[in-house]
């Protein structure tokens, strides 16, 4: 039975005390689901992301990660349970090695040299940068920068990896690299958060989605029951993945129903149903 | 006026060196672009999009002082030898960033400082002003400040202060990726609208596959500081050799057709759009 580790109940959060970024969250996350979390700019994405991490603590109710409050904890000592991947790697990277980059976290949790030794290898293997141990970070690609603060985020050990829009500004091969190291975490067991525009990432690579619009939740399902209720989305200018939004098209036009979210699969569900009335 | 039409954007052999790097970003660059034509540039990060964008206004080689050879002509004019405020009125540039591009403390006054800075007398800036706002429908916010607005207005802003100079040509490195759906839509419509509507050549670099492959006329493939292949949507996104060594990503209808293509069913031609899909999709039902 899978135990809750992310229990957000009833929060509201106001900036400055009186500006109202969040209302009424109550959101359950289980340990190893990996959600997507959706919504235009301004929809309070951010701040719940900063409110799960105990950078911001909420104004009413309250969040347990892991079982432990975040009013009452030190960013310090959530940054073990829960880490988190910006948009820009370039605005999270400081040091001359990937290796040191790595190390600082846990060398900052004060464990032995040979702790922290294997930590960074581990990681750096994980993401698959070891040859890039002793480059400078920023000489190195856009993808492999992501996979960098990904691995520093890593060797801290966090049951929870939390990525905000982590594919922004990557081309087609930076993305692949980087939602392939997120799946692969998510196989070895790591709950996973993933806050994105890409509708495409969305259907691919999570199996629950969240809708904020305005502070609160439009919408919180399984992905393809999310992307079909096209309506509610449409209320917030997000649309569907072109192939949702293909599927929908020819359910009304061919009076099927389709369940595809991605590429391959309306492919088989088309060949089965071409299949099906040729007979 | 016949070859500044087809050719209102033209590199001759162009290659462009950055001062202090050892190797060209873009080597060897030949070719024409028609007046009004909506070309996209795709390829991976540094393979050359953003030093092309920047050398139709001059920033390259004037601003970054880098080694220019061969000659590129915008609008006539040979960028070597005119400075960037010249250029500027024939080319605007849109970066990748909003933030980036504003800096003054109202819509009104970011739209025309370009324009205020030739010198031009404040009944024709009230004229520029109203209608580079009306082109981009920002026209009910002129009093807001900057900061105030939204990813996708601010962008939508920086487009306004740069057509206000009424320039022949828009050019905008990655105008979306900072944007969320809402604001992506509305750039993307603006930038229709200026190509359709106003007759703007436009250069875009973007990597958003499904908008490109329904709007653009054209696309230019960057690998490796090369033009690696020029075509219309379905040409470029039908050649699955281009789309791999320039780390493109084909629209997912397109992946579909080939998909089906692989299981031994095949679409009458490359769909790039839904409706295309759906027509060959409707065609194949018994």
């Amino acid at each position: 039975m899978p135990q809750p580790i992310i229990e957000i109940e009833n929060i509201d959060y106001y900036y400055r005390g009186r500006i109202k970024a969040l209302e009424n969250i109550s959101i359950t996350i289980c340990e190893n689901e990996i959600v997507s979390l959706i919504g235009q700019n301004g929809s309070g994405k951010t701040t719940l992301l900063k409110n799960l991490l105990g950078l911001l603590k909420p104004s009413r109710g309250r969040i347990l990660i892991d079982g432990t409050d975040t009013r009452e904890a030190r960013v310090s000592e959530l940054a073990v349970i829960a880490g988190l991947v910006l948009q820009n790697p370039d605005r999270q990277i400081f040091a001359e090695t990937v290796e040191k980059e790595i190390a600082f976290g846990p060398q900052n949790l004060k464990f032995p040299a040979e702790e922290v030794d294997r930590r960074v290898e581990e990681s750096m293997k994980t993401v698959g940068i070891e040859q890039f141990a002793h480059a400078f970070p920023l000489s190195l690609s856009k993808g492999d920068r992501a996979k960098v603060i990904i691995a520093s985020v890593l060797a801290m050990n966090p049951r929870v990896i939390v990525l905000d829009e982590p594919t922004t500004g990557q081309d087609d091969h930076g993305c692949i690299q980087i939602m392939e190291t997120v799946r692969e975490l998510h196989r070895k067991g790591r709950t996973i958060i993933l806050a994105t525009h890409n509708m495409q990432l969305v259907a691919r690579y999570s199996q629950r989605t969240i809708v904020l619009r305005g502070g609160k939740v439009l919408l919180d399902g399984p992905t393809r029951e999310v992307l079909a209720r096209t309506e509610i989305l449409g209320k917030t200018s997000i649309l569907p993945p072109q192939i949702v939004q293909l599927a929908q098209s020819l359910e009304k036009k061919k009076g099927l129903s389709f369940q595809a979210v991605t590429v391959e699969e309306l492919g088989e569900e088309i060949i089965a149903a071409l299949n099906a009335s040729s007979h | 006026m016949n070859s500044l039409d087809n050719e209102h954007i033209s590199f001759e052999k162009v290659s462009y060196t950055y001062p202090e790097a050892d190797q060209r970003a873009l080597c060897d660059i030949s070719v024409t672009v028609p007046r009004g034509q909506y070309v996209v540039l795709m390829g991976s990060n540094g393979a050359g999009k953003t030093t092309f964008c920047r050398l139709l206004n001059g920033v390259n080689p004037h601003s970054t002082g880098g080694m220019l050879q061969g000659t590129v002509r915008v609008a006539g004019l040979d960028t070597k030898l005119h400075r960037v405020a010249e250029l500027s009125q024939k080319v605007g540039l849109v970066l990748e960033d909003p933030e980036a591009q504003l800096f003054t403390g109202s819509v009104k006054s970011e739209v025309v400082f370009g324009a205020e800075n030739l010198g031009i007398e404040r009944g024709e800036l009230a004229d520029r002003l109203q209608r580079s706002l009306k082109a981009v429908c920002l026209e009910d916010l002129m009093d807001r400040v900057p900061t105030a607005l939204s990813g996708g207005q601010k962008q939508r802003l920086a487009i306004a202060s740069v057509i206000a100079m009424y320039p022949e040509i828009l050019v905008l490195d990655e105008p979306v990726s900072q944007l969320d759906p809402a604001g992506c839509n509305e750039v993307f419509s603006v930038i229709r609208e200026l190509n359709k509507k106003y007759g703007l050549t436009i250069i875009m670099a973007a990597h958003q596959s499904e908008e490109i492959a329904r709007f653009c006329d054209r696309i230019l493939v960057f690998a490796q500081g090369r033009i690696i292949g020029d075509g219309s949507p379905r040409e470029i996104f039908a050649n699955k050799k281009i789309l791999t060594e320039a780390s493109i990503r084909e629209p997912q209808v397109t992946a579909l057709a080939r998909y089906l293509g692989k299981k031994g069913i095949q679409t009458q031609g490359v769909p790039v759009t839904i409706e295309e899909m759906e027509q060959y999709l409707l065609e194949l039902w018994p």
